[in-house]
């Protein structure tokens, strides 16, 4: 088994706590795992991202090679496409379609969601809108991770425990919204999976 | 004994506390900053009370480190690569003074320059100083080369050098931790003149240190962290050093390579081991994050057979990081066919936060330099507040190194320029802006500073400023004359009035100080969250 997974996103937008999520599901699976961040500069709303890989194998790389990626889970429309070079030909981008705009240039959205739309294996959500429904509006990074997870090769189990791990110490209620949050994500993904064959 | 996912810098703080450090200073700089700041967490570090405190800058920090070997107790300090150029007056000088209790210094080098100016390979350093240098490839290894490093630094008698890269500094994995040693008791060195560097005493201390160069030379070869792993195809060896070994690995799934492989993770280069595989192997390609140093080493000046290969020749770029596609690339595996990142992406630089006080400084900067005429330029420093050089203030012309702000500025003044202005903030200030400031003051140049005061380490995610409620006392305590030190609040309400004191006090002909005061917005959210 193994899994490469780019996370990305805008400083601030807290992609660590997806990857962390996925850490602990992994290692409840007792898999390898390596994990890099970013830190510094760039989290000063700059573009971020986050290698996240777990084998059943040794690791060498804390860099996934390009076009080795499994999976590109992105919170924001235009941050997924710019790792796209890193996705393997069979893998899957997860990506929320709610613009974080903080430069004069951000694209047009109709011409993003047109090249979201050109690659084979996509999942385009609103997270945002998602986590206010489930009345747990901070939780639309879980919602995120919910769509993705069907595509990590790990038992959904293992995600739920990762988040009673993570938020443990924040309290009984805060693990419940995210499990929701991973829930309703986790749905939303499975139903649109089924559209697609359907179609 | 437990199992930890740790980041490489954690991992070599984990370390360093297993090993009973009893002391760790260092002064924030990216990618080193988590060294100093998981050991603030850390449980063990706060029940045995181990020194955790920020210092005001790396010279600073490793000087207090060596006070604390001195003593007998083992220390570490870390800092980024360019925070090693502000400590070198210790570090060179603590390589002939040795040391008594162990001490570990960690930098944590920053190719490509993710958050740095520059990408200076800090084994350089170690090799100038001469003193042993370990280069984990994973975060295994920076656990066990720090809580083993400390055994090494006291055996040989001295500092002993961590080299970390952004990489591996940031990146998590699972870390095996060994039994928590015992602190060590005060005592003093045996020798009561060890740390006294007079030249006649000086020359001895580096006949000493010269003479143990053979003796590390010779641990290297025997040394767990050099590894030779023999492969049948000799027309090929391969050198890697610290994470190098990782990217090259990568390109071989099930772990098995033709070629020879050597990899290094300690220094001095181990000579036997080198010498067998240059013997062996047509040709070597030497792949080492940072400076083509061990290239440059084997390859020599005149480089007569051409069988090095690496930085140098262009089998991997002369700049900038590396990953496994650069190594497949050199090694000839293409990287096949990939998906084509889409022409809209735009780019997205890092910027001011929302409410930040830098962007009242600085609009009212840009209003105020414009009174003196078109093409006006602001010197500056190193922080959040460098993001003024960049659209839509562009308000700032230099950002060279900690605290040159003021004294370019000086420069510009003796030069005829003016106005002279600085933008500095209040933690840069208090690492390396004071000293300007005096000289300023000794010569009554015609400055203004302008000390952007936020009250803490904004780039490095908030850590506490030394200046705290301190410059102004500080600016007239060195003699600027307290009716040119000023205080302001950069709001937007008080636009006019910051504007109007800038003016003022650019026209005032000697050094004037202007510290416009509000706390990092940052810092806020995060205390009224835990309120």
């Amino acid at each position: 088994m193994k899994s490469d997974i780019i996370l990305a996103g805008v400083g601030g937008q807290g992609i660590l706590s997806i990857a962390a999520t996925i850490g602990m599901a992994a290692l409840e699976n007792d898999l390898q795992l390596k994990q890099s961040e970013v830190h510094g500069m760039s989290q000063r709303g700059g573009a971020v991202q986050s290698h996240l890989r777990i084998s059943d194998k040794s690791i060498s790389s804390d860099l996934i090679p390009v076009g080795k990626a499994d999976l590109i889970i992105s919170v924001e429309p235009m941050e997924g496409l710019r790792y796209l070079s890193y996705l393997t030909d069979d893998g899957w981008l997860v990506t929320n379609s709610k613009p974080f705009k903080n430069i004069p240039d951000y694209p047009e959205i109709e011409k993003l969601t047109g090249s979201i739309d050109k690659i084979e294996n996509h999942i385009i959500l609103d997270a945002d809108k998602i986590a206010h429904k489930i009345k747990s509006p901070r939780s639309s990074n879980m919602v995120m991770l919910g769509a993705a997870s069907p595509f990590v090769d790990l038992p959904y189990k293992s995600f739920e425990v990762g988040i009673e791990k993570i938020f443990g110490r924040k309290g009984e209620q805060i693990v419940k919204l995210n499990l929701d949050a991973l829930k309703a994500g986790r749905e939303f993904a499975e139903q649109s999976v089924k559209t697609e064959l359907n179609n | 004994m437990e199992k930890l996912l740790l980041l490489g810098d954690e991992a070599v703080s984990q370390g360093a506390i297993d090993a009973g450090m009893s002391g760790m200073y260092a002064y924030p700089g990216t990618p080193s900053t988590e060294i100093m700041e998981y050991v603030q967490r850390s449980k063990t570090a706060r029940d045995r009370n181990i020194h955790r405190q920020w210092s005001a800058n790396e010279k600073t920090a490793m000087e207090a480190s060596l006070g604390m070997s001195y003593a007998g107790k083992r220390s570490m300090v870390a800092m980024k690569h360019v925070g090693l150029n502000v400590a070198a007056d210790v570090f060179m000088n603590a390589a002939v003074t040795g040391v008594n209790g162990g001490l570990l210094v960690a930098v944590a080098d920053d190719p490509s320059m993710h958050s740095s100016q520059n990408e200076q390979d800090s084994r350089y350093y170690g090799r100038f100083a001469l003193v042993p240098i370990l280069e984990p490839s994973n975060q295994q290894e920076a656990y066990d080369m720090s809580y083993e490093g400390m055994d090494f630094s006291e055996k040989y008698n001295l500092p002993v050098m961590i080299r970390l890269t952004t990489r591996l500094s940031h990146s998590r994995s699972g870390v095996k931790t060994k039994e928590i040693k015992d602190e060590k008791e005060i005592s003093y060195p045996a020798d009561p003149i060890q740390f006294v560097l007079l030249p006649s005493n000086a020359r001895k201390k580096y006949k000493i240190l010269l003479d143990k160069l053979t003796e590390l030379r010779k641990i290297s070869d025997d040394s767990k962290y050099n590894t030779y792993f023999d492969g049948e195809d000799k027309s090929l060896g391969i050198i890697a050093c610290g994470i190098g070994f990782n990217y090259f690995m990568e390109n071989f799934p099930d772990g098995i390579c033709p070629y020879p492989v050597l990899k290094i993770g300690q220094y001095p280069l181990p000579t036997k081991m080198v010498q067998e595989i240059d013997g062996e192997c047509e040709k070597l390609l030497v792949i080492e994050e940072g400076y083509p140093m061990v290239e440059e080493l084997l390859r020599g000046f005149l480089n007569k057979e051409k069988r090095i290969l690496g930085r140098l020749d262009g089998t991997i770029p002369r700049a900038g990081e590396l990953n496994p596609n650069i190594i497949a690339a050199a090694l000839g595996k293409g990287n096949g066919k990939t998906l084509q990142v889409p022409d809209i992406v735009a780019n997205r630089p890092p910027q001011f936060c929302s409410g930040c006080s830098h962007k009242d400084v600085y609009e009212a900067l840009n209003e105020t330099m414009k009174l003196f005429g078109s093409d006006q330029r602001v010197f500056s420093d190193i922080g959040c507040y460098t993001l003024g050089a960049l659209s839509p203030y562009k308000s700032i012309h230099t950002c060279v190194d900690m605290g040159a702000s003021i004294t370019m500025a000086k420069g510009a003044a003796d030069a005829g320029v003016r106005p002279a202005v600085a933008v500095i903030g209040d933690s840069t200030f208090t690492h390396s802006g004071i000293t300007g400031l005096l000289d300023a003051v000794n010569e009554n140049s015609q400055i203004t500073v302008i000390i952007s005061d936020n009250s803490t380490v904004g780039m490095t995610g908030g850590q506490p400023s030394s200046a705290l409620g301190k410059l102004e006392n500080i600016c007239v305590g060195i003699g600027v004359d307290p009716d040119h030190v000023r205080v302001v609040t950069p709001l937007r309400k008080y636009h006019e009035e910051i504007v109007d004191v800038l003016n003022e006090e650019i026209q005032y002909e000697g050094v004037s100080v202007v510290i416009p005061s509000r706390e990092c917005i940052q810092t806020l959210t995060r205390k009224k969250k835990k309120t």
